[in-house]
């Protein structure tokens, strides 16, 4: 049986083959273990500042807010080691997977952020990395691909389905399942099966309790509200987790809506979804009245996928969490925005969530904390949108 | 009760000194009416049962054999609905061969849990195995299938505890689903024969008769299961090759089909 709750609610769960349970058990007590061991903290603490560079700045905006009654910083996430959150739970569970005996680690990837921050953490720590990637994300993120493979990781393109990361996932599970006593599957974000959801939320959650100390330091008061954007779930449960039992905090969530909400091109798991089950756990996902999952979309590849972590699901349904979607457009304008008033270029996935905290800013009748999760930052993006702006710039 | 059509023949094949060959297709695998052709000459051959897939856009228990099988009876149109027709059609043709079915957790969930097994039963199946529902959140489902008078098939990995065998032999009857080794399906990698130990452990659990599945592709290892204590073996993406190899030959797919059942039908007996 689990020793931690495998659900939240009716979410999450362990929907996968029988084979698979006990090394979901042997992860599940790995992480337990870990986390009475000081030896592990330190270790894992160490790495996060000396290698990682945490904690990460948190910086007010200077330009980009017109109402005065607004203040909005950024949780600079852009700036950690890899150039995104990731590497924060990459970490983590990389020193999860030696501290089990296991020498390899299998990822899927869909921005490629997560396959860097696994292919930086396998080259530190000396496992043997191989990362699926959709053959259609390789194709729209292809520095990263070279950034994985210059750290020693083989990149796996993905071509069934749909060739983005749902099938990434789908392959990643297919390997892990033949493997799982050598290799450790390093799941990128907070969903999947139980133990999954949790342990990259518990080793995400320093996003949010710099965030509180910092603001704490700023301003001597709770934000009024923290903003992050939703693929799967993890930079944002990671701002979340600390603040969910502070009542005055509003946890947003920020969905890409794609082409728009009414058309089948998005990724608005939670806004437009169903519940059902994909990839081990039960959640709000993307499908058809049969149950065929369907293709996501999103000019974002990190929030291109048709499911949501189930803790994300569960603080939805719970109304604990609010969340909305934003177009590619408009993420794509916030991304310009940015660079411009402010000199950084954000990643396209927290552009989305920008653009639904400038539309909050320009909303507010009264004074208002807000503070953004800058995830990750553009470079990874610029190719691509120049492909889309061209010289519109 | 559940239908009887497993027992009725595990005494038959007792009976005869024989174990069972149960080989897997996907419904709807090229097309409807193909789909239809292939499972009748898969009894008409010899199959003693038929475990069929319905098929599911993420399959993350199978290798690509059977995923291109998923794919083409998908853009065929054919929808869980369709399955049920064609079930129908193959228990009317067949009234006494046993017929499971393999699938995934969503497409029962879509269709709401009770209503999918009552579906299921009223098209004459005896069994349903849901490829990512393990023990651990097998209760619900279990529950349900007792009610439609459905076995709920539960999969004993090689690498299971006797915690999960003693709860398999608890809780599931009709046949347990032995795995032969780890990975997804595929003739890729071989079954590994299992441990006389293991085999051991099930007949100490009580667990329905165990019949091995994923690797098998030839006559020697069906012979090798059974003589090892399996009282029987599943066929899949062996099966589903044949399918792919001859998609545009039907009456040689068939032809073909026919006597690969007939080989590996004729290496169950003892």
């Amino acid at each position: 049986m689990n020793k931690l709750d495998s659900k939240f609610g009716d979410f999450g769960g362990m929907y996968v083959p029988e084979l698979l349970v006990p090394a979901l058990d042997q992860l599940e007590q790995a992480f337990l273990d870990a986390k009475e061991d000081p030896s592990f903290q330190k270790e894992f603490m160490g790495l996060l500042k000396d290698y990682a560079g945490r904690p990460t700045a948190m910086t007010l905006t200077r330009n980009i807010v017109s109402n005065p009654l607004v203040k909005l910083y950024l949780k600079r996430e852009d700036l950690l080691h890899g150039g995104a959150h990731k590497t924060n739970q990459v970490l983590g569970q990389a020193l999860l997977t030696k501290r089990m005996g296991k020498t390899e680690v299998i990822a899927e990837t869909g921005a490629g952020q997560h396959g860097v921050a696994t292919a930086l953490a396998c080259a530190l720590l000396g496992l043997k990395a191989r990362i699926y990637m959709g053959a259609k994300d390789i194709e729209r993120q292809s520095p990263n691909v070279f950034r994985m493979r210059l750290m020693g990781a083989e990149v796996i393109p993905v071509n069934s389905g749909s060739g983005t990361l749902k099938d990434a996932v789908n392959e990643a599970m297919r390997d892990w399942s033949a493997n799982y006593d050598k290799a450790h599957y390093l799941l990128g974000t907070a969903a999947g099966p139980h133990p999954f959801p949790t342990i990259v939320r518990e080793y995400h959650r320093m996003i949010g309790e710099e965030t509180r100390a910092q603001i704490m330091e700023k301003e001597g008061r709770l934000p009024d509200a923290v903003v992050a954007c939703v693929g799967g779930g993890s930079n944002a449960i990671g701002m979340f987790a600390d603040f969910i039992d502070e009542p005055s905090v509003r946890l947003i969530g920020v969905e890409p809506a794609g082409k728009g909400i009414h058309t089948k091109e998005h990724g608005a798991t939670i806004v437009t979804g169903t519940k059902g089950v994909l990839h081990g756990a039960y959640t709000y996902i993307m499908q058809d009245k049969d149950g065929q999952i369907e293709e996501s979309y999103s000019v974002s590849a990190g929030l291109d996928y048709p499911a949501v972590g189930p803790q994300h699901a569960f603080l939805a349904e719970t109304g604990r969490a609010e969340y909305y979607a934003i177009t590619d457009e408009e993420a794509l304008n916030a991304f310009q925005l940015l660079a411009k008033k402010e000199g950084i270029i954000p990643a396209l996935e927290p552009a989305h969530a920008l653009a639904h905290a400038l539309n909050m800013a320009d909303e507010a009748t009264e004074e208002t904390i807000i503070v953004l999760n800058l995830s990750g930052r553009g470079d990874k993006d610029l190719e691509h949108v120049v492909k889309i702006l061209g010289d519109k710039l | 009760m559940s239908t009887t059509r497993y027992a009725d023949m595990f005494a038959n094949l007792k009976a005869k000194n024989q174990g069972a060959f149960v080989p897997f297709v996907m419904v709807g695998d090229p097309n409807k009416e193909t789909s239809l052709a292939i499972i009748n000459q898969l009894v008409e051959s010899g199959a003693d049962a038929l475990e069929l897939g319905i098929p599911f856009s993420d399959p993350i228990a199978d290798g690509p054999t059977i995923q291109k099988a998923g794919i083409r009876a998908l853009r065929s149109g054919v929808r869980t609905q369709v399955c049920f027709d064609i079930l129908s059609e193959i228990r009317n043709n067949h009234p006494t061969v046993p017929i499971g079915l393999l699938l995934y957790s969503n497409l029962v969930l879509a269709n709401g849990i009770d209503n999918f097994y009552a579906k299921a039963a009223a098209a004459g199946v005896d069994s349903i195995l849901i490829a990512d529902v393990p023990l651990r959140e097998a209760d619900r489902f279990i529950t349900i299938a007792k009610q439609n008078n459905i076995h709920q098939i539960l999969i004993a990995p090689p690498n299971a505890s006797n915690e999960t065998l003693k709860a398999i032999g608890e809780k599931s009857d009709g046949y347990t689903y032995l795995l032969g080794r780890s990975g997804v399906t595929g003739t890729e990698t071989a079954v590994e024969i299992p441990a006389a130990e293991l085999i051991a452990k099930l007949t100490q659990f009580k667990v329905a008769p165990p019949l091995l599945g994923f690797g098998i592709s030839t006559p020697e290892q069906v012979a090798n299961a059974i003589q090892s204590g399996a009282a029987g073996a599943i066929s899949g993406s062996a099966t589903v090759n044949i399918i792919e190899a001859n998609l545009t030959d039907q009456d040689k797919m068939l032809a073909d089909l026919g006597s690969f059942v007939s080989r590996m039908k004729a290496a169950t007996l003892l």
